[in-house]
């Protein structure tokens, strides 16, 4: 049970990271781009703009905390 | 070459060479205080590792269809190349201290010299273990890279070329220096590799969620551009928001 839960916390750390909220907010914008192209909508905007709220979302609430 | 290419080689050049610099410095710190043998076993089980996750993962991702292959890597160097670029806007801006692999380094030998000596199957546990998790948790990452990159692209041989150039070159300047590699640029190239991974993921990721790029490749640098300018204009604005709230005497 101890190394199934390192083995998890490591790919956890890995993959998602100290930021799980970044990691989410990929998968909707991901979900998003899909559900909108599947419509019909080209949002090949979509996923830039994500990007940068939450890389800026992410880095602010680490400097608020560091300060 | 396309443009596509070059920046597929270049960025499993530079992430392979990133973590095999933090490899050696692990490595040269257990080998040179504990000795060679037990040290170099830890890297050649660890290598084995990786080369028998290489030849069940390879074979294994060319069976998935291309846009889903390209939505699950796309997605997962998303999530990845932003840890990396997070970080380096954070190391940039002055919020968390730039990795320093001297300091790193004389870490390692500290805690190689005070561990206690603990045989097993003939080896220095020690030196065994510490080498084998090193090698194994930064090749990780390379593998992880080297066949995100090729597998999305259909270019598993061009990113593994990067990654083998990056090794022999590390491995080379390791020897030559005989001790850790503090004046490769490690932060700058961090900065460069998160902004890749970050671009190549929100290319096949979109690519994989049924978008069709306007300029199709070319705009691959676009969304570098984009993203890297983005990163510039957040390493000034936090730089100048930590130097407000830094006291004016320490300013001085």
């Amino acid at each position: 049970m101890k190394y199934l839960r390192s083995f998890g916390l490591f790919w956890w750390n890995f993959i998602v990271g100290d930021d799980w909220r970044v990691a989410a907010g990929l998968a909707v914008a991901l979900g998003l781009t899909s559900l909108l192209t599947h419509e019909g909508v080209n949002a090949w905007w979509l996923l830039p703009i994500a990007i940068v709220l939450l890389l800026t979302g992410s880095l602010w609430r680490e400097t608020r905390q560091s300060s | 070459m396309s443009t596509s290419a070059i920046l597929i080689l270049l960025g499993a050049f530079l992430a392979s060479a990133v973590e095999f610099v933090e490899a050696l410095t692990i490595v040269l710190g257990v080998g040179i205080v504990r000795g060679w043998r037990s040290t170099l076993i830890g890297v050649a089980a660890a290598t084995i590792v990786l080369a028998v996750l290489i030849a069940a993962l390879g074979p294994a991702l060319s069976v998935i269809p291309i846009g889903t292959l390209r939505l699950i890597v796309g997605a997962l160097l998303l999530a990845f190349g932003l840890q990396w670029l997070r970080k380096a806007i954070l190391r940039s801006s002055g919020y968390k201290p730039l990795h320093d692999e001297d300091a790193a380094f004389r870490r390692q030998r500290e805690e190689a010299a005070q561990a206690g000596e603990e045989q097993r199957a003939g080896l220095d546990w020690y030196s065994f273990t510490v080498s084998f998790k090193g090698v194994l948790l930064e090749g990780l990452e390379v593998v992880f890279i080297v066949i995100s990159f090729g597998s999305a692209q259909g270019r598993l041989g061009l990113a593994a070329a990067g990654a083998a150039a990056a090794l022999v070159l590390v491995v080379v300047a390791g020897v030559l220096a005989r001790g850790p590699l503090e004046r490769v640029p490690e932060n700058t190239i961090k900065f460069a590799v998160g902004l890749l991974l970050t671009s190549f993921g929100c290319f096949w990721g979109a690519e994989g969620a049924g978008v069709h790029w306007p300029g199709d490749e070319l705009s691959l640098l676009a969304v570098v551009a984009f993203i890297g300018a983005t990163s510039f204009v957040l390493v000034r604005l936090f730089r100048r928001q930590r130097l407000g709230l830094v006291p004016a005497e320490v300013k001085a």
